[in-house]
Parts: C-alpha cells; structure tokens; sequence
C-alpha cells in the first residue's frame, strides 16, 4: 500500500457500485470484466451487479473453462485473454493519410488518436508490470511514440489482488505478483466481507476521497497480505530464473527447438495476448477512388510468415527459427533492451496456445539437456 | 520519456525525384529533392544512415543513403529493384514526387577512421553503403591511409560500377581486388573466391579498419579473415540489414537478438554481431 496517499480504506460489497459511479463521475468510461463467447473480455461496465460474480476461470495449457466459485467472490478469477495493452498499444492505429494535389504534390495529415477517459476494473499486477515493459518500450526510449502516449494518459487503473491464481500463472516466479506493488490509481483486495481499497495516484485518491469509507483494520490489511503469499505458493509454475540469458543463448542449437517447432503451428496467438509483446506492422491502403491512401499500424507477430522477410529471402523461414526468436526475445534478449525479461508470469500464452505449449516447461527442458 | 517523434521522422515530407540513373538492368540511382526548400538544405546525414522511401498506395522502404554528407542539393538513393516497393519506385522518373522520412539509425564511424588505412570489403551485386564511403574518402584522400577495396561476386556479369572499380585502382594510394567465381572473356580480376584475395591486402593492422556489406556469411568469414591479419575486432564495422516498418525502435521487426538495427544500426562493430550473426534465424 502506497504511504503517501491517505491510508487504506474498507469497502463493504455493497459499496463497489458506490466506487463504479464514483469512477464514472470523474468522467471515466468503467471497463471492467464480462462473460463473452466463454472467455472473461473487459466490456462496459455500468453497474456493479453487471460483473460476473461467482465467476471463476479453470486455465491450463490450451484451455481456458469457466466455473463457479463456491465463495461467490467478484474477482475469483485470474485473467482473461487481454487486458491492458489494447488499449495503450491499440490493435490498429493511424498513422498517416497522403493524397495528391492538382500538381501532383503530396499532402501528407497525420492522426492523433482521441481516447476516451477510460479506467479498467480490475487489472491484475502482471499486467501492471507488462504496462511498465510497454511504457519503457514505446515512451522511454530514443523516440516516444504519441499515440501510445496519448492513449496512457487517458487511463484510469483499478488493480485487484489475485487471491485465486490459475494453474497456468507463474508471476510470483517473474516477481510481478500476485499483489499489485505500483503502476495503479486504485488498489483493491477482496476479502470474504468486501474490499480493502487503496490509492496510488492523486486521480486516485480523488476518487476514494468521494467515498465516506473507514480506514481499512489493521486485521483486514493483515489478511489481504497473507491472501497474497497464499496465492503466491498456490502458484505451481515457475521460471528457473530471472535471467535466463545464460540458458538460452548457450543453446540456440538445442534439439530442444525442433521438437518444439513440431508442435507449434506458428500461429500467433501467444503474441497476442502477450500483454508485453509491442510488433507491429505498417501497411498501406489505398483509396483510388478517393484519391487517396492511408498509412496504418497493426499487431504483428514473429511467428507470422512475412515478419523476417528481406528482399528476396525470410531470415527466419521456419517455426523453429520462430518459436526460437520469440522465447530467446521475451526471456534473454528482452534483458539486454529493457534491463529485465519480457515475461511477466501472466501465463496467457500456455492457455491460449492450441497446442498448448508451456514456456515454462519448454525452458525446464533446455535446462534439463544442458 | 523519450523525445517526441519528430515530425519530419514521424510523417513522410514530398520529395522530387531529379535525377535517375540506371546502373545495370535491376539496379537504379535516384535523386531526390524535399519539396520544402527549408527542409531540403536543413536535411543532414551521417554515412552509413538510411531513409524510408514511400509510395503512397503502395508502402515504405529503407534504403541506405547514397550522396555525400556534404551534398546539401539533393539526398541520393542506389536501390535494387527486389521487392514490391522497389519494384515500383523503378517506373519512376524525373520529376514525379515521393514520401521520404529520415535519416535514420547510426552510420559509419567516419571520424575514427580518419588517418588510418581501410579494407572496404563487400560482396554480391554491389553495395551502396560501402560504395558511400569509397566515394567518401576519395573525395578526402588525404585524410586517410592506404585504401584497399575487395569485392567479390558470382559472375563476371554481376559487376556494376565495372569502370568505376578500373577508375578507383588508378587512385593514389588504392588497391581494387575482384573476385568472380566464374570469369568470362576479357575479366581482368581474379577468378576464384573473395578470400583468396586477404593475403595481399596492404594495411598496418594494428592501425586499420574494414568495413564491410553484403552477404552475411561473406562478412563472418571476412572477419574472421582479417581477425587473423591482426586486425582488432574492434575495428571491423558492417552494415546490417533486416525487415523494418517504422525505422524508429518501436515496430519489432529488425531486432537481431537485443539490438534494433533501424536505430541501434545498421552499423556495427564486429564484437557487437559476432555472437548471432552465425546462427541461422536472428
């Protein structure tokens, strides 16, 4: 809990529609969990007695099941296949639109994106820590990105402590959970009664300071930090280490990568519901009849075909070069760009693999033969 | 926080083509003006940078830049007619209008190599980055040591620039080396591999530098070469390419294991490759 904000407060259950209208009348959009096609996905949020609770998501290696908690908990859930990165790194962005003029100049008008004043009802601490791998990514660098900027700073963040981690979950391995450490406007930890809610920004503690709540009892902030390390130990993933630099890049030519490359099918979906994976491709569509075209920015993915292609050759023509590239980015080369791995232990890419393929079991093989 | 893009970087700026040469039946050199004549004499490169060259409807491109840093008239491109895009920019010619956004990434450590003697090394059909600094230090001759020029190719016929090699070897202090794994009737240079022609390159290699371009197990030979001359690997610099979208670090689609070649490159010293470069698949 952040000391330089007011001390934490308690909100019986009751009050969490309270909380939602308050987020609503600082003028934010709430998006906040919702059933959709059997997955969790963040949709509109009007109400508390929209969220799904009851709720609880069964996660394995290429499954994802929807259950039901026996406590009849909000937020008994881990996560779903997205949720922060949409809406920093959007899926789609314009960048530029080019016509011709009468002489034949080009008239060249750039985009800037116009967000609207969003907060995201329960953000886990993963995806925290991957917001803070996409900001030194997109804003830190040589060149900030605006889009992405714009986009950020429209944002509002209501993280929840993850008491019920899924079996695919790994981040207290990484070190990024299950409890949110910084990077939110408002913190939440649900308890048997309601939620213990703290604030980590000044938009933040606006809003909680709209709510006539008590201080959170010291029992109360007791058990949200114990419900925390259960969590932690619950999780049966792991990571041998921070850094695998090491393993992996001493072993690029491990038989390991072929018998991987057999079961991957290339597909992609581990990127994108990788909260920290930020390739993007630009392409061009042109509107003849409009005289014309329009420069955009979309998700891409290493494992997608044209991603290494250069002229007349694809550097990495083949899943094992691809699955290969993607494992030695995220966990060793990442540390070298960013000064950490790019894995956060959210474990989206092992449920939503349809071959479910387990990273983690991937690296325990290498360090196995190694 | 990063810088802001700026706007020149970030949005293409109309540029004139205004001169358009063939080189060889694929290969083309263009000129090109920016439309704004402010921008045009404020536009600066280093050797060894690159623009992104857009055709609106059709796409963007990286192309190293060819013209000489003190060229404030026009900005120039030799570009490979291989792909969709470059395919298209070859229909063009003077006087038709283009996007083009840069420069980009860091070029070659020109200064350094001021006073010393340089092996340019560079394979397949002809390599605009190293040809730059050819061009470069003949225009400055004195300003550097012995020059030694290798270039290897297939064939014979593969050779562009074939006089401007002859041209070069009459410079002060030069030495061109070609090697074509097949010869042909009336070929002056040497028949066989690239590598035969190491042992006779003149350079003090305690104070040289190579720079190379072109194919890439060229280049790890080539360096490994010249590593066994005497040559620190500190001295040796090469240009890389690989597929890029944005040119500004952020699309993901030339990292070589930790590095972004758009902003981290193209140039590299040899220590900073040499790990990756020998796998297949980075």
């Amino acid at each position: 809990m952040n000391a330089s904000f007011s001390p934490a407060r308690f909100l019986d259950f009751s009050g969490l529609d309270t909380l939602i209208q308050a987020i609503r009348s600082a003028g934010y959009r709430c998006m906040g969990p919702a059933i959709e096609n059997d997955a969790l996905v963040l949709r509109e949020l009007t109400g508390a007695r929209e969220l799904p609770r009851g709720m609880q998501a069964e996660q394995a290696p290429g499954q994802f099941k929807l259950t039901h908690d026996a406590e009849n908990r909000y937020f008994a859930w881990a996560n779903g296949p997205q949720a922060i990165k949409p809406y920093v790194f959007a899926p789609r962005e314009s960048l530029w639109q080019v016509r011709r003029d009468e002489k034949g100049s080009l008239k060249f008008e750039s985009f800037t994106p116009q967000p609207e004043k969003t907060a995201l009802i329960g953000v886990r601490a993963c995806d925290l820590a991957a917001l803070t791998l996409q900001d030194a990514h997109f804003l830190e660098g040589q060149y900030s990105d605006s889009s992405y900027a714009i986009r950020r700073k429209s944002l509002f963040m209501v993280a929840m402590q993850c008491a019920e981690p899924a079996a695919t979950c790994f981040c207290a391995s990484t070190g990024d959970g299950p409890t949110p450490q910084s990077g939110y406007d408002l913190s939440l930890a649900e308890l048997p009664d309601g939620f213990v809610v703290a604030a980590g920004s000044e938009p933040g503690q606006k809003v909680l300071s709209m709510l006539d709540l008590n201080e959170a009892t010291p029992e109360q902030i007791q058990s949200t930090k114990e419900q925390g390390e259960a969590a932690a130990r619950r999780q049966t993933r792991s990571l041998p280490a921070r850094d695998l630099r090491p393993l992996l890049m001493n072993n690029l030519e491990h038989a390991r990568w072929d018998e991987v490359a057999a079961r991957c099918l290339a597909c992609g979906n581990c990127t994108a519901v990788c909260p920290t994976c930020f390739c993007h491709a630009a392409l061009d569509e042109p509107d003849a009849a409009a005289g014309k075209s329009l420069h955009v920015r979309q998700w891409d993915s290493c494992f997608n075909e044209g991603h290494a292609y250069l002229h007349g050759h694809n550097v990495r023509p083949d899943t094992r070069t691809r699955y290969r590239q993607w494992l030695t980015h995220k966990l060793a080369t990442w540390h070298e760009q960013y000064g950490r791995s790019g894995c956060v232990g959210c474990g989206r890419c092992i449920t939503w693999c349809p071959a479910g393929i387990d990273l983690t079991e991937e690296v325990a093989a290498m360090a196995k033969g190694s | 926080m990063g810088a802001n893009l700026p706007a020149s970087l970030l949005v293409p700026q109309p540029a004139v083509i205004v001169g358009r040469t063939q080189e060889s039946p694929s290969i083309f050199t263009m000129k090109l003006c920016l439309e704004d004549a402010a921008a045009q004499s404020a536009y600066r490169h280093s050797l060894g940078q690159f623009n992104m060259l857009y055709l609106p409807g059709v796409g963007e491109v990286p192309i190293s830049i060819m013209s000489d840093p003190d060229d404030r008239q026009a900005i120039g491109h030799t570009i490979r007619t291989v792909g969709r895009v470059t395919n298209r920019l070859a229909e063009l010619q003077v006087g038709d209008r283009i996007g083009l956004r840069g420069p980009f990434g860091r070029g070659w450590p020109m200064e350094a190599m001021q006073g010393r003697d340089v092996v340019v090394i560079t394979g397949g059909l002809g390599c605009a980055p190293v040809v730059a600094v050819i061009h470069y230090i003949l225009r400055r001759r004195g300003d550097f040591g012995h020059l030694t020029i290798i270039q290897g190719v297939k064939k014979a016929e593969d050779l562009i620039w074939r006089e401007q090699y002859a041209q070069w070897n009459t410079q002060p202090d030069t030495h061109v080396m070609v090697a074509a794994d097949e010869g042909g009737t009336l070929w002056p240079w040497h028949v066989g591999r690239v590598t035969d022609l190491f042992d006779r390159i003149s350079m003090q290699p305690d104070k040289a530098m190579a720079v190379m371009c072109g194919p890439e197990g060229m280049m790890v030979v080539s360096a490994k070469m010249l590593t066994e001359r005497g040559l620190p690997e500190e001295n040796i610099f090469l240009s890389m390419e690989r597929n890029m979208h944005c040119a500004v670090g952020h699309c993901g689609h030339c990292q070589f294991g930790g590095s972004f070649i758009c902003k981290d490159g193209p140039v590299f010293s040899w220590p900073q490759v040499k790990g990756l470069i020998a796998h297949r698949g980075f």
